[in-house]
């Protein structure tokens, strides 16, 4: 036994653990149930009914109540485990409920209506997705449109933004021109405007070029990324200039030579840029909250906050919207968060 | 060739012929640019778009944010507002004392600057000493680093309305938090309309929401001290504390130094995962400046666009003195690099 423990705790080196190491697998853990915990919340409660979500303490599991179908009626009933008089326990379906006391059958024997005390019985439940969560709102509310405003966003202002920033960063990287530092300059700088500062004047600025209240209201003024061009410039910076040479020698023009050279030698940059984008504009709340102000335009962030920000919140609607606007970030996550990490890295931007 | 494999090039290849030969297209005008204004007149065409968009989205807001701020009215277009002169900042400053909001004319921006500035100083400590703490047991020679690198990073990346409204959740009445505090033998609680428990929430979740950014800033600049230093004080027997005082934390200054700056720039403009989660309340005890400008020029019925800018130029005049030193440190950072 004591050799079990001494092989478990034994650590390379062969060195026995340290307190250090203790409290660094602790905050590792706890990191994990902290970092995680909320989200996995959050996706089971959206699997619950409405009135499981109202219950407290809450279950971890959502649960679904059990229903039969009864002779001599239409509807299927409730199942629910009742404690008769006699001590027995039984399971019964309700017809109905008159105050405390409910109506119930039981389905083997149908005709006999005995009364019980709803203090004396308990639901029947078992382990069940309410997946209608997810397809209601699909249906009544609109959803399927905000997804698709959202999408549309993401869309357009990656591809906008890929192509304005590359050919920035092109000429910045592989020209030289009377100012080229003055504007770099002038780019970086405006990393440090946030919109909160500008947000009237852009306002009145989008509203002047009748952009307001529509989806290239919310696109436009969010494509031409500082720290794009930046990435995209440090990263063309370490293409030889004698591959450009050589293809002037072959007489391309200078729009082949950012297309069919420069673009594609810059795919890794470019992948980077993407994924950000797409992060950014998916999450983007404040600009298009201002922009925005016909509800069928909304983004899904801007449905949300206004749908949870309703007196009586649906949440059981809520949670699962909640969960679809989180999906494509969690896919981003799961297979491209190398990326990210490492843009981070290399940049210190975000 | 399998025929899934043709299948897969040829729509490829439909997908991508329309952008080739648009592509293609563009290159006759430009070729005949590039022959009329040389390279030079290249490079313009290349800068014009983006340049363009930035100046119009970006300069121009910025510049007419100054004249916008001396003028009032409701109107947004700045021909239709009437000229005020520096009024709206002497309404923003005119305070009894700045320590007491009631005595000020304009009490709901002191409220939400008195708010911020602690807000900033609660949440920029906690965020520097948990992403320091989190940096460093990273950094031990561990299985599964870049796992556990990836844990913490998570929430970075979602969206603040999702991260505020999963916050919401779990400290409403029925929700996570209330279910232990209830298996612990406690009373549930609505924690949001509490002042307190709401600040708190507040600075939390910001923290959650992105102390992984710093994290990986300052694992970054951990991994960068070089490994002899270390192997040098182990042979000298030089104990734990000593080497982290003497010979990580010295080391590790430049970075520390960017994001604590970084933070606080952040901080001070802080808005949408609070705005969802506690909606500035209860009453105006998480009221924090961006959501003050948001409610003052669009959303509020007291709407007043010229006293939201002449705020929002207050607020852009502390970030200019944040950035500045921001680019003191990183140049100090730099000279120390080049040292080295």
């Amino acid at each position: 036994m004591s050799g079990v423990m001494t092989f478990l705790t034994r650590r390379r080196g062969g060195r026995f653990w340290h307190w250090t190491d203790i409290v660094s697998w602790l905050w590792l853990a706890g990191g994990l149930v902290i970092m995680f915990g909320p989200a996995v919340w959050l996706v089971g409660s959206s699997f619950k009914t409405p009135a499981q979500l109202a219950e407290f303490p809450p279950t971890i599991l959502p649960y679904v109540s059990q229903q039969a179908t009864v002779e001599g009626h239409d509807k299927p009933l409730t199942l629910y485990s009742v404690k008769l008089p006699d001590g027995s326990t039984k399971v019964l379906a309700e017809l109905r409920r008159i105050g405390i006391v409910a109506q119930m059958v039981d389905p083997k024997a149908p005709d006999d209506i005995v009364k019980v005390n709803i203090a004396n019985r308990e639901p029947v439940r078992e382990i069940g997705f309410a997946t209608e969560n997810y397809t209601e709102p699909f249906v009544h509310f609109e959803f399927l449109r905000y997804l698709r405003n959202s999408v549309f966003v993401t869309a357009m202002a990656t591809l906008i933004t890929l192509l304005t920033n590359s050919m920035a960063a092109f000429a910045l990287s592989k020209y030289r021109f009377r100012g080229r530092d003055l504007t770099m300059l002038l780019i970086v700088g405006t990393l440090m405007v946030p919109l909160s500062v500008i947000l009237v004047p852009l306002y009145s600025v989008v509203s002047a070029a009748g952009l307001l209240d529509s989806l290239w209201g919310v696109i436009l003024p969010t494509v031409a990324t500082p720290t794009g061009v930046f990435l995209l410039r440090q990263y063309m910076l370490t293409i030889p200039d004698e591959l450009l040479d050589a293809a002037r020698m072959d007489n391309a023009s200078e729009w082949q030579i950012y297309w069919r050279i420069v673009l594609p030698l810059a795919a890794p940059a470019l992948a980077v840029l993407a994924i950000f984008s797409v992060v950014w504009r998916w999450n983007d709340f404040l600009w298009p909250l201002v922009v925005l102000s016909r509800k069928e335009l909304y983004t899904l962030q801007v449905g949300l906050n206004t749908y949870a920000g309703q007196l009586n919140v649906q949440w059981h609607f809520i949670l699962a919207m909640t969960v679809v606007t989180m999906i494509p970030v969690v896919l981003v996550f799961v297979f491209l968060q190398r990326y990210i990490t490492s843009g981070i890295a290399g940049t210190g931007l975000k | 060739m399998s025929a899934a494999a043709t299948l897969k090039a040829l729509t490829g290849a439909a997908l991508a012929a329309p952008v080739v030969w648009l592509a293609s297209i563009v290159n006759v005008p430009l070729k005949w640019w590039q022959r009329v204004t040389g390279t030079g007149g290249m490079a313009a065409f290349f800068l014009a778009p983006n340049m363009a968009i930035f100046g119009i989205f970006v300069v121009v807001p910025l510049v007419i944010n100054f004249f916008y701020s001396a003028t009032s009215g409701t109107a947004y277009f700045l021909q239709d507002r009437s000229y005020v002169g520096l009024e709206q900042y002497q309404r923003l400053l005119d305070c009894g004392s700045y320590l007491d909001t009631a005595t000020c004319r304009e009490d709901l921006f002191w409220k939400a600057v008195h708010n911020t500035g602690l807000f900033v100083v609660v949440q920029v400590a906690l965020m520097t000493i948990v992403s320091m703490i989190t940096a460093l047991i990273l950094n031990r020679e561990m299985v599964g680093r870049s796992f556990w690198r990836a844990v913490f990073f998570f929430p970075v990346l979602l969206s603040p309305v999702v991260t505020g409204l999963i916050w919401r959740w779990i400290l409403q009445r029925q929700g996570l938090l209330n279910l232990i505090v209830h298996d612990l033998g406690g009373e549930p609680y609505n924690w949001l309309t509490d002042r307190f428990w709401a600040f708190t929430a507040a600075v939390s979740v910001s923290v959650w929401a992105h102390m992984g950014f710093y994290t990986l800033i300052l694992l970054a600049g951990l991994q960068a001290i070089p490994r002899d230093l270390y192997e040098a004080a182990e042979m000298d027997g030089t104990r734990p504390a000593r080497v982290f005082w003497r010979i990580t934390l010295p080391l590790l200054m430049p970075n520390l130094l960017v994001v604590i700056v970084l933070a606080l720039i952040r901080a001070v403009q802080i808005f949408d995962e609070v705005y969802v989660l506690t909606g500035g309340g209860p009453g105006t005890s998480t009221l924090y400046l961006t959501q003050y400008i948001y409610e003052i020029g669009f959303a509020s019925l007291l709407r007043n666009p010229g006293l939201a800018s002449a705020a929002s130029i207050l607020m852009g005049l502390v970030l200019v003195v944040l950035t500045l030193l921001q680019l003191q440190v990183g140049r100090r950072g730099e000279r120390k690099g080049a040292r080295e």
